[in-house]
């Protein structure tokens, strides 16, 4: 069953790799992804227990990620089918068959418990997703994905340089070397501290770039500014969530190998997660290009995140929270945005203008989106940065909660004046028609995202809480 | 054997000297693949015999020392370009800085807390010298291609260090972690040749319509 998280989208790239046509071939994403989807709300309902030898299993952590991947997934692929409508100019073999190939490393990045082939994966997903950021065939997309790639990949390089360490602080220690977090839990007390301590700081830089954490976070505006809308979904609901799944390990084998190197690990993701939302508050206002907007609220979030991680205790269940919610609340705002380009022909606020005359549905889903994901109640965003703080302020952590709450407010007014103008207003007469319209296929997908996210909002399934709860568990919560 | 090895790595780090000092692209990707292959028969050396160990001796030599040599001279060609333009900074100040790079190596490793057995041999030096070469190919060249290189030779440089831990990767993780080297190098050539078909160059350095007003 857990292997079939791998096959099933591989078989799916295969068949849209054999598909010759062109209108066709999109059908294969919903098709992969409905019977993924069965797939995963299966496995997470079900009890699970480690594969023989310990390589897979798809513990709590992993579940949280894999629900928000599969769900995220499911909503892009159905929009896939009315956005590549529009986009009949090009070949689209090349970007289903990369969706499916990054799917099949996600699902891998979410069942194994080998970090070296956790490794493998994420690299995975990074490679696959660079010829889709390079859809658009131009001269800025170009340029985003080669700075995309060589980041992505030097920096997922140096947390292959912190395995190796970590594996070396093993084999100092006169243990059997090894990478299964089983292993590594079991005798993380007695690690070599030297070569532990290298280790997480190189794992921190490595997918830390590969999550966009400030200062490792420079590809982020362009590669999220020049992808189509769903990769861009993917890219900060998907593949964001696979690096914090591999931070969350790291984080793991602190927490087992005693206080010192846990509390250095805690002090450097606070002070990244704050760099990251001061980053974002920063270059968030006026910003005149929406979809780099999005990529510095995506900045935003996983500061938030990673503040959630280093803060512990009740701070964890939010950050874990956070994760899927951010997930699907990106859901909504890069499809959104993906209309909204596609019916105005440009990016640049300057020329988007009364979004809510022209395309309804699609402006009013882009409000929402925006209100949800700077806090506003009643979405869930709002529910799990409350938490955050709400911990923040009972440990005690005054300056942290302080900044945090500005951070928040600035990002809020610095997206506020680059939303509003775009959504409300009247829209301007010069803009060329395009033959956009919202349709079904185009608004359906984002509205069962909002839908979600105003769903864990307001009343959490008792599963997701429970889920939530265990992934805590393993991070050192006492329930 | 150990002297050997030794002696393999000794050339490993002359290979980045060479590197950093070197206009002519081809002849780097040359000795970029001099270098892998290098790699491919170290874990011989030191390790017994084994299927396992066959079968990444014949991977790395293939895949480092062949394969993705020959997707950089492809895209070379196709770019139809020969010579790396003025770089950031100049060869001879980084060849320098590479010197003192790799001698910087030596006086670290010696500090390092490494196991007993490990002391002597020169495997942890030359992984530091190798990787911080690789970095400074990387970040002071203008050619898309030279920085493909500089990648590579960092992604050596952490090779190096990794053979010393043969065992506790699995044979699975390290042909995982080949055949992701080899895809990305595949789509870096790629990116390459649409970058010289765009700007009819690929010095890097024209990119930059994206940045912050």
């Amino acid at each position: 069953m857990l292997y079939a998280l791998v096959l099933v989208p591989l078989t799916g790239a295969l068949v849209a790799g054999l598909v010759p046509d062109n209108r066709l071939r999109p059908v294969v994403l919903p098709v992969v992804a409905t019977i993924y989807l069965a797939l995963s709300a299966c496995l997470i309902m079900a009890p699970s227990a480690p594969s023989a030898g310990g390589w897979f299993w798809l513990d709590p952590l992993g579940k949280i990620v894999l629900l928000c991947v599969s769900i995220l997934f499911t909503v892009c692929a159905y929009y896939g089918v009315g956005y590549l409508r529009y986009r009949q100019e090009r070949s689209n073999r090349v970007l289903c068959i990369g969706l499916l190939i990054c799917l099949a490393a996600m699902g891998l990045v979410t069942i194994s418990q080998h970090l070296g082939l956790m490794w493998v994966a994420v690299e995975a997903t990074s490679v696959s997703m660079a010829p889709l950021i390079y859809f658009n065939k131009n001269a800025r997309s170009i340029e985003a994905t080669w700075k995309y790639l060589l980041i992505c990949s030097v920096g997922i390089a140096l947390a292959l340089l912190g395995l190796l360490f970590l594996a070396y602080s093993t084999y100092v220690a006169q243990k059997d070397a090894t990478l299964l977090l089983s292993g590594l839990l079991g005798t993380a007390r007695e690690l070599n501290p030297g070569w532990l301590h290298a280790a997480v700081i190189f794992l921190l830089v490595g997918y830390g770039s590969k999550m966009g954490l400030a200062p490792l976070h420079t590809w982020k505006p362009d590669a999220y500014g020049e992808a189509p809308g769903m990769v861009g979904a993917m890219l900060a609901g998907g593949l964001v969530n696979c690096a914090f799944l591999a931070i969350l390990r790291v984080y793991q084998i602190c927490l087992a190998s005693g206080s010192a190197e846990l509390l250095f690990f805690q002090q450097v993701l606070v002070g990244m997660g704050l760099v990251s939302m001061a980053f974002a508050a920063v270059f968030m206002a006026r910003q005149a290009d929406f979809k780099r907007m999005l990529a510095y609220s995506s900045v935003e979030h996983v500061g938030i995140l990673a503040i959630g991680l280093g803060l512990g205790k009740g701070a964890l269940f939010g950050a874990l929270f956070h994760l899927l919610n951010n997930g699907l609340t990106k859901g909504v705002l890069f499809l959104t945005s993906g209309n909204i380009h596609r019916s105005y022909g440009s990016k640049t606020t300057e020329v988007v203008k009364g979004v809510l005359t022209r395309l309804p549905w699609t402006g009013g889903l882009f409000m929402a989106g925006f209100i949800a994901i700077t806090g506003s109640p009643p979405f869930s965003p709002f529910v799990s940065e409350y938490t955050i703080v709400s911990s923040a302020f009972i440990e005690g952590r005054y300056l942290v909660a302080g900044l945090f709450l500005l951070f928040l407010v600035i990002v809020f007014i610095g997206m506020a004046l680059t939303v509003l103008p775009m959504v409300m207003g009247a829209p301007p007469d010069d803009v060329e028609p395009t033959e956009y319209r919202d349709s079904l296929l185009t608004v359906g997908p984002p509205l069962v995202a909002l839908f979600l996210i105003l769903l864990l909002g307001i009343w959490p399934p008792a599963f997701v809480i429970g889920l939530l709860r265990d992934g805590a568990a393993l991070l050192g919560v006492q329930p | 054997m150990n002297s050997f090895a030794d002696q393999l790595l000794v050339l490993v780090m002359l290979i980045n000297l060479v590197m950093l000092g070197s206009s002519r692209l081809l002849f780097s990707i040359r000795a970029v693949a001099v270098q892998g292959a290098i790699l491919g028969i170290l874990p011989g050396l030191i390790h017994p015999f084994s299927g396992h160990l066959a079968a990444i001796t014949v991977g790395i030599i293939l895949i480092k020392g062949v394969l993705i040599p020959y997707l950089i001279s492809d895209a070379v060609r196709k770019a139809h370009i020969r010579r790396e333009v003025e770089p950031f900074i100049g060869y001879v100040p980084t060849l320098f800085l590479g010197a003192i790079f790799t001698a910087l190596a030596f006086v670290f490793a010696e500090k390092l807390p490494l196991a007993p057995e490990h002391k002597e041999l020169l495997f942890v030096p030359a992984s530091i010298a190798t990787l911080l070469a690789g970095f400074l190919i990387l970040t002071t060249r203008k050619k898309a291609i030279s920085q493909v290189i500089g990648y590579l030779v960092l992604e050596n440089g952490i090779f190096i260090f990794g053979l010393l831990l043969t065992e506790a990767m699995p044979f699975m993780v390290e042909a995982g972690a080949l055949l992701d080297l080899l895809v990305g190098i595949f789509v870096m050539g790629i990116v390459i040749n649409q970058i010289s078909q765009e700007f009819s160059s690929i010095d890097t350095s024209r990119l930059r319509a994206l940045k912050e007003e």
